[in-house]
């Protein structure tokens, strides 16, 4: 076998409350491909993080062995000039620069402080060559589709002269035809010696353009399996992925009778705000009842967040088609205040960035959406809203001194509370919950199920939109799968299993 | 525990406390020129229109650190229609004010519709408004008077509104009116003061300790007597004075009290956040600089009134007093932080400066850079006091 490139022995990286990373040991031989797989949050990122030196040295235990010495990076730069490149998964060009800037932005050829264009752009065209595209360096970044932004990206990555290559999710945002283009480009630079680390959802791919796997799960290395000594197939590695057992996380719900269906959509298609020709959620059906939670589960960029709020009063997209019905009485819903109105409250997966007035106390925060409960011809009753807010305190569990601390201060499961209590306020029928236990820790997630149970006891219907596995499972009625900006699968709760959702999700991949 | 509640106090009213040792530096260094009545006359009159516009510029600010540059040019704008409407048109005088107030409206529309609907940045749409409008009001000046200038002093009417004494007295003999209007602000600040606390006693919130509240009333009082006392002194109640109040205790009411007032703040705190509360962001966005407009309009019956003309060099550099009014007096430059109270202590303060140094014959370049230096130095503390409070 090759030599070993890369080791990283015991790294252990711990956030404020959150251990991110466990312990984990990683191996890559020299001119290998090696797949990270694991769930959203599972750790790969965090681990490239601190491999490419954006954690720096001092903030995570164990060692990075690269090439036989031990590295102390301190910055990117760093580890790049040992030729570690990572391409993350958001692609970080400038649109309105030629592709020729891009590439060596922070790197620029020429003299120090003089550019020189000549240089740039013919060099540029070079390594443009070696990803296969045809493109002069000169045109701007805006001007060329995503798949080929993604092979800039890469030419960008080796004009740095990269000896190990990271690529975080690099087919996201493509389609199958330029993710198979920019696959067997990996399998090109594999022949000439580069060695790849690839992050990636798609087990196809995987499957593909692997040598060896390693499975991340809650933070740790779970096994690595090399594709040579046997065959590795995609049930293999779900098995890999999600083989945890689930005791006691969810809270039992009982005595909640399922009634009529409270909503309704029927063939919801949205386009994205810019690019409107470009179908964000394509031809979505769903329906919920009143006392039931169903869950969207799909991978991050599926289009679940487009689709809840597009429904929420077209706050999200563009040309958006189709049917909304809520009580069996046909709506239509242009503004969130109208869809307030109409009973729904969305509850955003971003609390700080569309969520919470971080700068503002919890009693502001609490009555936003509903100041007309709190205020008598538009003068606001201090002492009521200081009563309600604290109302939600005490019945959430929100942990914070007084109502008047800022929501700024709070941990992130108390923030996800006072967010709650913010739509609880309005009084919805249709509650869509969006990542409702993103970044918070064991315990609050565990409060903010009772609450979604005690929600649906009192005859309200959850859509809860989530991509962890585990959680779509604990808490749902019925589940949706979404991949792709398409429903991909229905399933009752009790037919439901990891695999079959995983199952649903790559069957949906292949089929195109 | 007890100190640091008592750095508490000191931090939240810093402004307030280098407000009293500046008035207090200015006083020795005058020889106490600046403690007579005529001065304290003078401060209110001089600067009356920075705390209507600031008013304005305060509630831009809070929507995101938003701001108006053209404020002070659409003063020299407005005076010249108003000098022609009234002196070279003969116009009635209150059809003349009301058909400013029109133009304003206008002018805050299209502002506001660019800024809110067209998403035009609030510095970019107002900067053309900055360049147009003091040329355009030039431009109606000298086509319509030799000098460049339109006297208004005919006009007493107008004057009357904007400008003057209520019920003047000749100055150095006390005015009986003043003198009242003084007693009974104590009055109502001690008892509304007093009513609120008790209400926050009976329904268990938290209410500050009775021994701060008397400390503040005792503070307060005095301050309202002896303002009342020194302008009884100077001839009675400027008439601006009046406007300016009502104006300030207006919007301390808006932005204390009602859910629109409230809406300016979570916009400036998070846009996004709010609007997905239901909230019509783009609607305040236009509010916000339609009332601007409006209360530009205010100011330039106030300057044109007290010039007793219309020129064009009026209004010259407005917009950034009342900018530097706001953020000394510790209104946010990011948006969705600052209040009234606030802004008229920033105010007060550049006003105390610029008559104090104007006492001690301070040169006018010299002037400016204090007054340069003291913006930044507000600033700085600003984010510094952010700083530390948000490590803690």
């Amino acid at each position: 076998m090759g030599k070993v490139i890369l080791e990283m022995k015991n790294i252990t990286k711990t956030f404020p409350g959150v251990k991110a990373l466990d312990n984990v040991n990683l191996k890559v031989e020299e001119g290998e491909i090696h797949a990270l797989v694991g769930e959203n949050g599972a750790g790969k990122s965090t681990l490239m993080n601190v491999l490419s030196g954006i954690y720096p040295y001092g903030t995570y235990e164990g060692d990075i062995v690269y090439n036989g010495e031990v590295c102390k990076f301190q910055k990117i730069k760093d580890s790049e000039e040992k030729g570690i490149v990572i391409i993350h998964q958001e692609l970080a060009l400038v649109p309105q620069m030629s592709i020729g800037e891009n590439m060596f932005l922070g790197n620029e050829r020429g003299k120090k402080n003089a550019i020189n264009w000549n240089e740039t752009y013919g060099e540029a065209d070079k390594y443009l060559k070696m990803v296969g595209l045809s493109e002069s360096s000169r045109v701007l970044i805006k001007d060329i589709g995503t798949g080929k932004q993604q092979l800039v990206e890469i030419a960008k990555a080796l004009a740095k002269n990269a000896k190990l290559l990271i690529l975080d999710e690099p087919t996201s945002s493509l389609n199958e035809t330029d993710s198979r283009a920019l696959l067997d480009l990996m399998l090109e630079f594999k022949k000439q010696g580069m060695t790849m680390i690839i992050i990636t959802h798609k087990l196809n791919e995987v499957v593909y353009v692997a040598d060896k796997i390693t499975v991340v799960r809650d933070g740790s290395t779970v096994e690595t399996m090399d594709c040579h000594e046997s065959k590795i197939d995609e049930d293999r590695i779900i098995r890999g992925m999600v083989g945890r057992e689930i005791t006691n996380r969810f809270p039992k719900r009982e005595n909640v009778n399922i009634g009529d269906i409270n909503m309704e959509v029927d063939h919801w298609t949205v386009h994205h705000p810019l690019y409107t020709e470009r179908k964000v959620v394509d031809d979505v059906s769903l329906n919920v009842k009143k006392g039931e939670v169903v869950g969207i589960y799909g991978l991050m960029g599926a289009g679940r967040t487009e689709l809840a709020m597009s429904i929420f009063g077209k706050s999200y997209g563009s040309g958006i088609t189709g049917t909304l019905k809520i009580n069996g009485k046909e709506v239509d819903l242009k503004t969130p205040r109208e869809a307030i109105e109409a009973k729904i409250a969305y509850v955003t997966e971003d609390r700080k960035g569309n969520g919470l007035v971080l700068s503002n106390p919890i009693r502001v925060n609490t009555s936003l959406a509903n100041m007309k409960g709190v205020s008598n011809k538009g003068v606001i009753d201090v002492d009521k809203e200081y009563a309600v807010a604290a109302e939600y305190k005490e019945k959430l569990n929100t942990k914070a001194p007084t109502v008047e601390q800022n929501v700024g201060n709070l941990s992130g499961g108390n923030q996800q509370k006072v967010l709650l209590a913010k739509w609880m306020f309005t009084d919805p029928e249709i509650l869509i919950l969006d990542e409702p236990t993103r970044g918070i820790d064991v315990g609050a997630k565990y409060e903010i199920y009772c609450i979604i149970n005690d929600l649906v006891r009192s005859g309200k219907s959850v859509i809860m939109i989530s991509s962890e596995l585990p959680e779509v499972l604990g808490m749902s009625d019925r589940i949706y799968i979404m991949n792709e900006g398409r429903f991909v699968g229905e399933l009752n709760a009790y037919e439901a299993t990891q695999e079959s959702i995983m199952a649903n999700i790559i069957q949906s991949g292949r089929g195109e | 525990m007890a100190k640091k509640k008592y750095t508490d106090v000191l931090k939240k009213n810093a402004m307030l406390i280098v407000l009293v040792l500046v008035y207090v530096f200015f006083t020795v260094s005058t020889n106490g020129q600046m403690f007579q009545a005529m001065n304290f006359n003078a401060l209110i009159t001089q600067n009356a229109y920075v705390f209507v516009l600031a008013t304005g510029m305060l509630m831009c600010m809070l929507t995101g650190g938003n701001i108006d540059l053209s404020c002070g040019a659409f003063v020299c704008f407005l005076g010249s229609i108003g000098g022609i409407l009234m002196s070279v048109k003969g116009l009635n005088v209150g059809v003349s004010i009301i058909l400013m107030l029109l133009i304003g409206i206008v002018y805050g529309c299209v502002l506001g519709y660019l800024i809110a609907y067209v998403n035009i940045p609030p510095w970019i749409a107002t900067l053309a408004g900055f360049l147009a409008f003091r040329g355009w009001g030039t431009a109606l000046l000298s086509a319509n008077s030799t000098t460049g200038s339109i006297s208004l002093a005919a006009q007493k009417a107008f004057l009357g509104i904007f400008s003057g004494k209520l019920f003047s007295t000749p100055i150095n003999q006390l005015n009986i009116v003043c003198m009242a209007a003084g007693v009974i602000a104590c009055v109502i600040v001690v008892v509304t003061s007093f009513m609120s606390r008790a209400n926050k006693v009976k329904k268990g919130y938290e209410a500050e300790s009775m021994g701060a509240l008397l400390i503040k009333m005792v503070l307060a009082v005095a301050v309202i007597m002896l303002f009342s006392y020194k302008l009884a002194m100077a001839g009675g109640i400027p008439t601006v004075l009046i406007w300016v109040i009502v104006i300030v205790l207006i919007y301390n009411f808006i932005t204390s009290k009602t859910t629109l007032g409230r809406y300016f703040y979570t916009i400036g705190g998070n846009a996004e956040a709010t609007r997905l509360s239901g909230v019509d962001t783009k609607l305040i966005m236009f509010l916000a600089y339609l009332n601007m407009a409006v209360l530009t309009v205010i100011t330039t019956y106030i300057v044109t009134a007290r010039f007793q003309a219309a020129n064009s060099t009026a209004g010259t550099n407005y917009e950034m007093d009342a900018i530097a009014a706001c953020v000394v007096g510790g209104v946010s430059a990011y948006g969705g932080a600052g209040s009234v109270f606030g802004m008229v202590v920033g105010a007060t303060l550049i006003g105390v400066i610029n008559l104090g140094m104007s006492l001690m014959g301070v040169d006018a370049n010299w002037q400016k850079i204090v007054k340069g230096g003291v913006l930044l130095a507000a600033v700085v503390f600003d984010i510094l006091a952010a700083k530390k409070s948000s490590t803690k």
